[in-house]
């Protein structure tokens, strides 16, 4: 192991570092504090110059009330719940198809067909702009969820094919072989052999996609306006502009809209963190 | 997909046409939504904005043939230029994630009690939209109420507005932005260093090699996967930097914040007009700037695959 096990360090370093640990996440999660101490404060604090002291009354319920029962909050969270959860489904799906054509089966176009995934994976978004904010609008999906959501499942499937491929790579191909030398149709291979065992690849794919859809800002600029479409992330600048200055709601605010991947990234960390390394550190 | 199965009525002596070529044919059906779904959103807009930047449109009405207009346009743009100077910024600067992640994995990389919980607290920054990390960080840079002039007034320096200040604004972003791609490095270090193999520290240890020397004769190769993957997410990442502008200064002030992923999405979508041609010229600017790291980075995929 490297470093050295603090064990096997010097006492005095070993207490040095117990205590640089908790100094140093305190100042690595200092801007997150400070909003989270912002969106407890009341109105006047801000007024009275008071930011950073400590909040002078408790106002927890009241601030974290107006944001979910005075405001367009709610609905926009909805929205992303509605934009996201059939994106991870789309984008999963398919790549689960995609995956296994290009892991199992030997043709002359695989690997360009692969490079194609990848290569439309890191494509900037800026260059699929204008032609697809004009699809959407020729298809009437201008400004609704489905719009954003076939975009997403779209753009998504090129990363997800790139992790399940090479997932599926990894498998034992011996598998695959025995059951076709049993006469298993390929789709029921596809079925009841590979499907079981890529579980946990389908897990960490989809609290990523969880995590990067919801998260999204750029797409649901582009393709959605006003509370009836858009999610989360673009519905908290109007938030904003309606509680102006008031940073106790905007804090309030903002730290509801980061919840959900907050919640699952802490409730699905192994799988998160197998997603994040493509399954290629492990 | 039962539709695709004929195997429910074999017909035992002359097999069907599917059965004969199920080998060759059942890629492509596994294969052909994605493929559509990928083409029809990804690959055919790609051509279709290298076709619309060469022309004068307005997104509405008929499009003009302009041949290499735009592009000559931008030439001569100095807000292009100072787009291009920031993302250059960005691309550089963002890498310090990458040390900045290694650093912080080798430091959590004990067995101390409790630790899980600071790994997963140190990577929290990455799980939070751009968005409210723009926040966070735009009421931290506030010029009399933000915390970082509250901290540097205890050390008596002046009070200074970093998003007002038109060379300071752009670093301010990207200092913004390093805070979850760090976390995204050191997750991937940290992961990485899991897998560093014991026996080599060991042999290592006996020949004398320690501290820096160990880390980069010893740790630093054996973390190469890691390392790859860390360069291929920041520098897509630094390129694609958009929300985290749009959201701290939206490219002010005076424009000096702007980088190509921005400025593009002013000229062909806010108020500055609906210029989609000249839009989709710097998109595909940006594009070719992506594109010599794409195929960098399929090269060395490639080479990989060749290897095993």
């Amino acid at each position: 192991m490297f470093p050295t096990p603090i064990e096997k360090t010097p006492r005095s370093w070993q207490l040095t570092y117990q205590s640089l640990l908790p100094i140093a996440l305190i100042m690595w999660l200092l801007p997150l504090i400070a909003v989270a101490v912002f969106s407890v404060k009341p109105a006047v604090d801000f007024t009275q110059g008071n930011y950073w002291g400590l909040p002078s009354s408790f106002e927890m319920f009241n601030n974290y009330g107006q944001v979910f029962f005075n405001s367009d909050m709610p609905r926009y969270m909805l929205n992303s719940v509605l934009i996201t959860v059939p994106t991870v489904i789309g984008a999963v799906a398919l790549s689960c198809l995609a995956g296994f054509a290009l892991g199992v089966y030997k043709f002359k176009s695989n690997i360009w067909i692969f490079f194609m995934f990848v290569a439309g994976n890191f494509v900037p978004f800026q260059i699929l702009m204008v032609p697809v904010r004009d699809l959407t609008l020729d298809m009437g999906l201008y400004n609704t969820k489905t719009g954003l959501v076939l975009f997403h499942v779209a753009f998504q499937t090129g990363f997800c094919t790139l992790f399940m491929r090479n997932f599926i790579r990894a498998l034992p191909y011996e598998l695959i072989e025995a059951a076709r030398v049993e006469g298993i149709a390929e789709w029921k291979i596809f079925w009841y052999v590979v499907i079981p065992l890529m579980k946990p690849a389908i897990a960490a794919l989809s609290v990523l996609i969880f995590t990067f859809i919801w998260n999204d800002y750029f797409w649901a600029v582009v393709l959605t306006q006003g509370p009836e479409s858009q999610p989360v992330t673009a519905g908290i600048t109007s938030f904003n502009a309606q509680f102006r200055a008031a940073y106790h709601l905007m804090s309030a605010g903002s730290i509801v809209a980061a919840l959900p991947p907050v919640l699952m990234f802490f409730l699905m960390q192994r799988h998160f963190i197998a997603g994040l390394t493509l399954g290629a550190v492990k | 997909m039962t539709a695709l199965d004929p195997t429910n009525t074999p017909a035992p002596s002359q097999r069907s046409w599917y059965k004969r070529n199920e080998i060759a044919v059942t890629p492509w059906l596994f294969l052909a939504p994605a493929i559509l779904f990928f083409a029809f959103y990804v690959i055919w807009p790609i051509y279709q904005s290298i076709a619309i930047s060469f022309y004068d449109w307005d997104g509405l009405g008929d499009a003009t043939f302009v041949g290499m207009a735009n592009y000559a346009e931008l030439m001569e743009d100095s807000a292009f230029e100072v787009s291009l100077w920031n993302n250059l910024k960005w691309l550089l600067l963002y890498l310090l994630a990458i040390p900045g992640g290694l650093f912080i994995a080798l430091f959590l990389n004990q067995t101390v009690t409790g630790i899980r919980i600071y790994k997963s607290l140190f990577f929290f920054p990455f799980v939070l939209s751009q968005v409210v990390v723009g926040l966070v960080f735009s009421w931290f840079y506030l010029p009399n109420e933000g915390l970082l002039n509250g901290v540097l007034g205890l050390v008596g320096l002046g009070p200074v507005n970093v998003l007002g200040d038109p060379t300071l604004a752009t670093y301010g972003i990207i200092a913004a932005g390093l805070w979850p791609q760090t976390a995204y490095c050191m997750i991937l270090y940290l992961t990485g260093l899991n897998a560093v193999d014991p026996e080599q520290i060991e042999a290592g240890r006996l020949d004398g090699a320690k501290g820096w020397r160990m880390l980069w004769f010893i740790i630093i190769p054996q973390l190469k996967p890691a390392t790859f993957i860390a360069f291929v997410v920041t520098i897509i990442g630094a390129l694609r930097s958009f929300d985290l502008i749009s959201i701290m200064t939206n490219g002010g002030p005076f424009g000096q914040t702007r980088v190509l992923s921005f400025y593009m999405f002013e000229k062909a979508l806010s108020e500055y007009g609906f210029r989609m041609g000249y839009g989709a010229a710097i998109a595909v600017i940006l594009f070719l700037i992506m594109l010599i790291f794409i195929a960098y980075f399929l090269w060395s995929m490639w080479r990989e695959e060749k290897g095993r």
